[in-house]
């Protein structure tokens, strides 16, 4: 086993992140102090997320999307440096019939749409916006899964040239999901690194579900939840705004949740969730994380309130539980203690896997943070990125 | 030949200049444009108009001869100018934002 510091200059980091206007590409080694960034790649379009791959991590997926030109999926196979998207090589370009294909961005509704719940009550067609997340299968670089506005899974098993739908989540209630402020999205994809079959999402605001035969069938897994203002009916299975969850991968049955208001966890998969905001200045926010080497130590980042965006007093304080939740301590060191207004988004928080673990984190005023010391304390990458939508890490060795 | 002029994400997006050429043969309107142009650089398929539904995308607008044709129907001849290649056929991101 090398040593710590053996393990530091041996190993690099890559930091992915999505933005409003394009894609970085930050690298250090593993001491985490001099970072090279790249960027911005596919500059003037929004990249709701970038995710590299377990299996071969020069593999890296991005969404792409405007409001004028809609959705792009590009591809990296050789660890960001180019790219491309999917089936655009030259020898790619034709299909069985001799034509074209150019499908990579092609994603259709299984089936008869439908509809879904609308702001007002009413039911409104299922429409694909763009896509907001994609996790690439933890054993094979060609398959991937993207969640997407309007709210919905869709899985590729040839390296994003070709996408299809699983509809049994939308078929799960899916009536009864609403959009909340910022869309209607699948912006969680949780897989089970024990259980193949097995996979999480979360939707807002739709709420969480899991399937365990692989996409086929979903249930809710939202009891224990409680949102009374938004949904009164306190026995609801969907509907719940559920901001972001994370796992373990060592004990995928445990999970967290940071739902629109309030801190929580389940011990069994979901199938009974208990509040573990305890002593946060205010459990509204939007990402949570878990240590790489610690299953009970975990991140969040408290927001206001949903009508107040931004830290409380100006203080941007990351809250770190060791306990899985209940107890937790504000992380200030190197984090403006004044004057900062910045939002931290669902997508914009992850760690690497060093001993001691890195936890990194983006702001909607474009600083992208880093932790070398398990958040004790913190240096800022970059600090005039366009607004941070997403940040992923991959630890290369 | 006629020459087709894209706004500057898409040409970066299919690796072109601001206007490419394209063969096609008579009746030239605006689907065979979009269709001759998506064979040749199917990046470009659903950027410009839905995958499933062939609609023009709500923020791309298209042109020629100072005229918007935007709201005309797929099927309808673009003008003389257009087929003969004299005038560009452009494809326009709308304005949009403050």
């Amino acid at each position: 086993m090398p040593g710590k510091e053996t393990e530091q200059i041996m190993s690099n980091i890559r930091v992915l992140v999505g933005t409003k206007k394009g894609a970085f590409v930050l690298t250090a080694d593993g001491k985490r102090k001099d970072w090279k960034v790249s960027g911005p790649h596919f500059a003037g379009w929004e990249i709701y997320h970038l995710k590299g791959s377990v299996a071969d991590p020069n593999r890296i997926y991005a969404s792409q999307s405007s409001g004028w030109f809609g959705q792009i999926i590009q591809r990296s196979d050789d660890g960001g440096k180019t790219w491309n998207t999917p089936g655009s090589n030259a020898e790619e370009l034709k299909g069985p019939e001799g034509m074209p294909k150019g499908e990579s961005n092609k994603f259709v509704y299984e089936g008869k749409a439908g509809t879904h719940k609308w702001y007002d009550g009413s039911q409104h067609p299922w429409e694909f916006k763009r896509v907001w997340h994609i996790e690439p299968s933890l054993k094979d670089p060609d398959t991937a899964y993207a969640g997407v506005e309007d709210a919905a899974l869709f899985k590729t098993t040839d390296g994003g040239k070709s996408w299809k739908e699983l509809p049994g989540l939308r078929r799960t209630k899916g009536d009864l999901w609403q959009p909340g402020a910022g869309g209607m999205a699948v912006h969680t994809i949780l897989l089970d690194p024990k259980n193949e079959k097995r996979i999480y999402v979360a939707i807002s605001a739709g709420g969480a579900f899991r399937t365990d035969d692989g996409g086929k069938t979903w249930k809710p897994i939202t009891r224990g939840l409680k949102s009374p203002y938004e949904l009164p009916d306190p026995d609801a299975e969907v509907g719940h705004c559920v901001h972001r969850m994370a796992l373990h991968p060592s004990r995928p049955d445990v999970l967290f949740m940071q739902k629109h208001w309030d801190v929580m966890r389940t011990d069994n998969a979901g199938d009974q969730w208990n509040e573990v905001s305890g002593d946060l200045p205010t459990d509204f926010g939007f990402p949570i994380d878990v240590h790489w080497h610690e299953p009970e130590t975990i991140y969040v980042v408290p927001i206001t309130s949903d009508s107040l965006h931004y830290p409380p007093e100006g203080k941007l304080r990351v809250y770190r539980s060791k306990t899985g939740g209940n107890e937790w301590e504000a992380l200030t060191k190197g984090l403006p203690q004044k004057d900062c207004y910045v939002n931290v988004l669902r997508d914009a928080m992850a760690v690497d896997s060093l001993d001691k673990c890195g936890i990194y984190f983006g702001t909607t005023g474009g600083q992208v943070y880093c932790s070398a010391d398990s958040g004790d304390s913190w240096n800022p990458i970059v600090r005039d990125l366009p607004p941070v939508y997403s940040v992923e890490v991959q630890t290369l060795r | 030949m006629i020459r087709v002029v894209l706004p500057f994400h898409l040409r970066n997006l299919a690796r072109v200049g601001a206007e490419v050429e394209l063969e096609l043969a008579a009746p030239v309107t605006v689907r065979a444009v979009l269709d001759a142009l998506e064979a040749r650089y199917p990046v470009l398929c659903g950027t410009i108009r839905d995958h499933d539904t062939m609609k023009r995308r709500p923020f791309v607008r298209f042109f020629a001869c100072k005229e918007d044709l935007s709201l005309e129907s797929p099927e309808t001849p673009l003008p003389p100018e257009v087929a003969s290649g004299e005038e560009p056929f452009l494809i326009v991101g709308a304005m949009a934002g403050g």
